[in-house]
């Protein structure tokens, strides 16, 4: 069965003035993908989110919700989108019942599923007990949980969130990812956030967009495969030797990161377990023996970074 | 979807203390100037009786009360329309509106209907002064009717003109001092004692103020109903357009 393609965007350009903001951006996100946007700041992430959701046009492209043409019938196209902005559309003198009240209305919910939706989109994003507060009257972490049950109030195919995530608690954070792991499920989200954990928490699929255009697109299992898991870093309670941890069958490189502290490379198979027992017949005392979970952060920056002297952006 | 619109605009005007405090001013104040006329009226009144084909309350009562209602709304009008867009924008809560299943006439209008609908309320509660002379004596209802009529035609192209001047800026004084500045110069455009008959009779057709003013000489002219529908419709496309717009230049 081919999974079916929610999102599609071809050849995606915006300019602002003669800055080229996006560069001939294409994906495509299908059902059940948990999509996460990454790129430093001003690189084109949320212009490209705010095309998605027909809050900007394209100055050429073309993007088609579950096959509807955005550009051609808008109003069909957004019916399935759900979007959380950078900055959550809220009316801080309306109550959060209220307001999802109107979001639902806005969205064509059916009045007799109305109370139903909103009553669902309260529970999921833990807001029972503040709906009848006024939103102004709400903490930033409530607030931002409002916006994103405004964006999944009625129950879109594509749920968009820009950083949903910034100014909630760690407990929050949990439970939102846990809340969008649970929505990827049936839905495709696309996820915008800065913190490189969130994405590997939550996304089967990383898209890096630096200056405008696509550098990176990998799901989430190739990039496990690729990438994560080919080094190791290993700390003892007293000082190791290098020489000895190079000689264990399976370490092709090792580097001292302190004196009790080395990353061992690998190619094949895990050796921990020989690792682990090196330390021991050598009496180091193994304090911290774990699979190097850096990666994404090192792609990141290798792609973002590197090429300081790109071409230019700028209109012909 | 558009009604939608406009009564989440309505109530919004009331969860403010602005639309109250706008209501009982005005009020307050044409309260006082009804008293006024009614008070001359009665100085007036026994001169009157034995002229024929003089003028009757309606003439010396409720005409000039309606133009200073149409004069004050001028003041009052960009108070209220000035919110509506820049609010918006500053809030950055148009995006809800933009990325829901909604198109931009939708939005144009319905925040255009509820502003109207406010006004028309105002409206209501004004009228109920002149209409409390029912009481002790009788009106010419033609004439009451054509200037409320004219009224509610004039406040319409105050909101129109208020929704669009407040989609340009998203500063809310800046969208009430440039609605106003609009309002006053198509109030008093005609004032040019321009000497030449085309430009002069041009400016008095462009004026908001002779229209009404027909309208409360009891007359009801279909070119003073097409000047307001267009200036309406004018400002309501401009608007429509101005939205469009936006979503290509960011």
């Amino acid at each position: 069965m081919d999974t079916k393609i929610l999102i599609g965007v071809e050849q995606l350009y915006r300019y602002y003035g003669h800055y080229l903001a996006v560069d001939g951006i294409g994906f495509e996100l299908a059902q059940g993908e948990v999509l996460g946007f990454l790129g430093p700041n001003g690189a084109g992430k949320s212009t490209t989110m705010q095309m998605i959701t027909g809050n900007l046009a394209p100055s050429a492209g073309r993007i088609a919700i579950k096959g509807i043409d955005l550009l051609d019938r808008p109003r069909q196209a957004k019916a399935e989108i759900g979007y959380l902005p950078e900055h959550p559309p809220l009316y801080p003198d309306l109550t959060v019942d209220e307001y999802l009240s109107y979001c639902a209305r806005l969205h064509r919910v059916s009045p007799a599923k109305r109370g139903q939706a909103v009553a669902r989109a309260l529970q999921r994003c833990g807001l029972g007990a503040v709906g009848k507060r006024l939103i102004g009257n709400l903490s930033k972490g409530f607030q931002q949980r409002v916006g994103i049950a405004q964006a999944i109030l009625h129950n879109p195919a594509v749920v968009i969130l820009d950083e949903p995530t910034v100014g909630l608690d760690p407990n929050q954070i949990r439970e939102i990812r846990a809340l969008i792991r649970e929505l990827g499920e049936t839905h495709g989200i696309i996820l915008s956030t800065h913190i490189l954990p969130e994405v590997q928490a939550t996304c089967s699929r990383v898209q890096i967009i630096h200056r405008g255009r696509l550098v990176f697109s990998e799901s989430m299992e190739t990039l496990r495969q690729r990438f994560i898991g080919k080094a190791l870093t290993v700390e003892t309670a007293r000082p190791l030797d290098i020489a000895v941890l190079q000689q264990i069958d399976g370490v092709t490189a090792a580097e001292l990161l302190g004196a009790n502290r080395a990353r061992l490379h690998f190619d094949a198979a895990n050796p921990a377990d020989r690792v682990a027992a090196c330390v021991a017949s050598q009496a180091w005392g193994l304090v911290e023996l774990a699979l190097d979970r850096q990666t994404l952060e090192q792609v990141f920056v290798e792609l973002t970074c590197s090429e300081e002297t790109g071409p230019t952006v700028e209109a012909a | 979807m558009l009604f939608t619109i406009a009564s989440r605009e309505l109530r919004n005007l009331f969860l403010s203390p602005l639309a109250w405090a706008i209501m009982a001013v005005l009020q307050l104040i044409l309260a006082y100037l009804f008293l006024t006329q009614v008070d001359t009226y009665m100085t007036l009144q026994p001169r009157l009786a034995g002229v024929e084909g003089a003028p009757g309350v309606t003439d010396i009562v409720v005409a000039p009360l309606l133009q200073t209602v149409g004069f004050l709304f001028m003041l009052i009008a960009p108070a209220i329309t000035m919110r509506v867009f820049s609010d918006e924008k500053r809030n950055r809560t148009l995006s809800l509106l933009l990325s829901a299943p909604v198109s931009m006439s939708d939005i144009v209008l319905g925040k255009f209907l509820g502003v109207t609908l406010f006004f028309l309320l105002l409206l209501i509660m004004l009228a109920a002064m002149p209409l409390s002379l029912y009481a002790g004596t009788s009106l010419d209802s033609g004439k009451l009717a054509a200037g409320l009529l004219g009224l509610a035609l004039l406040l319409s192209s105050f909101a129109a003109i208020g929704v669009f001047m407040s989609s340009l800026t998203e500063q809310p004084v800046v969208a009430a001092i440039s609605t106003f500045g609009l309002l006053l110069l198509l109030w008093i455009i005609d004032w040019s004692g321009n000497s030449k008959e085309q430009v002069a009779s041009l400016f008095a057709y462009l004026s908001l103020q002779t229209h009404l003013t027909s309208f409360l000489k009891g007359l009801f002219s279909t070119t003073d109903v097409a000047y307001y529908l267009l200036l309406t419709t004018l400002f309501l496309v401009l608007g429509i357009r101005r939205l469009d717009q936006q979503r290509l230049t960011g």
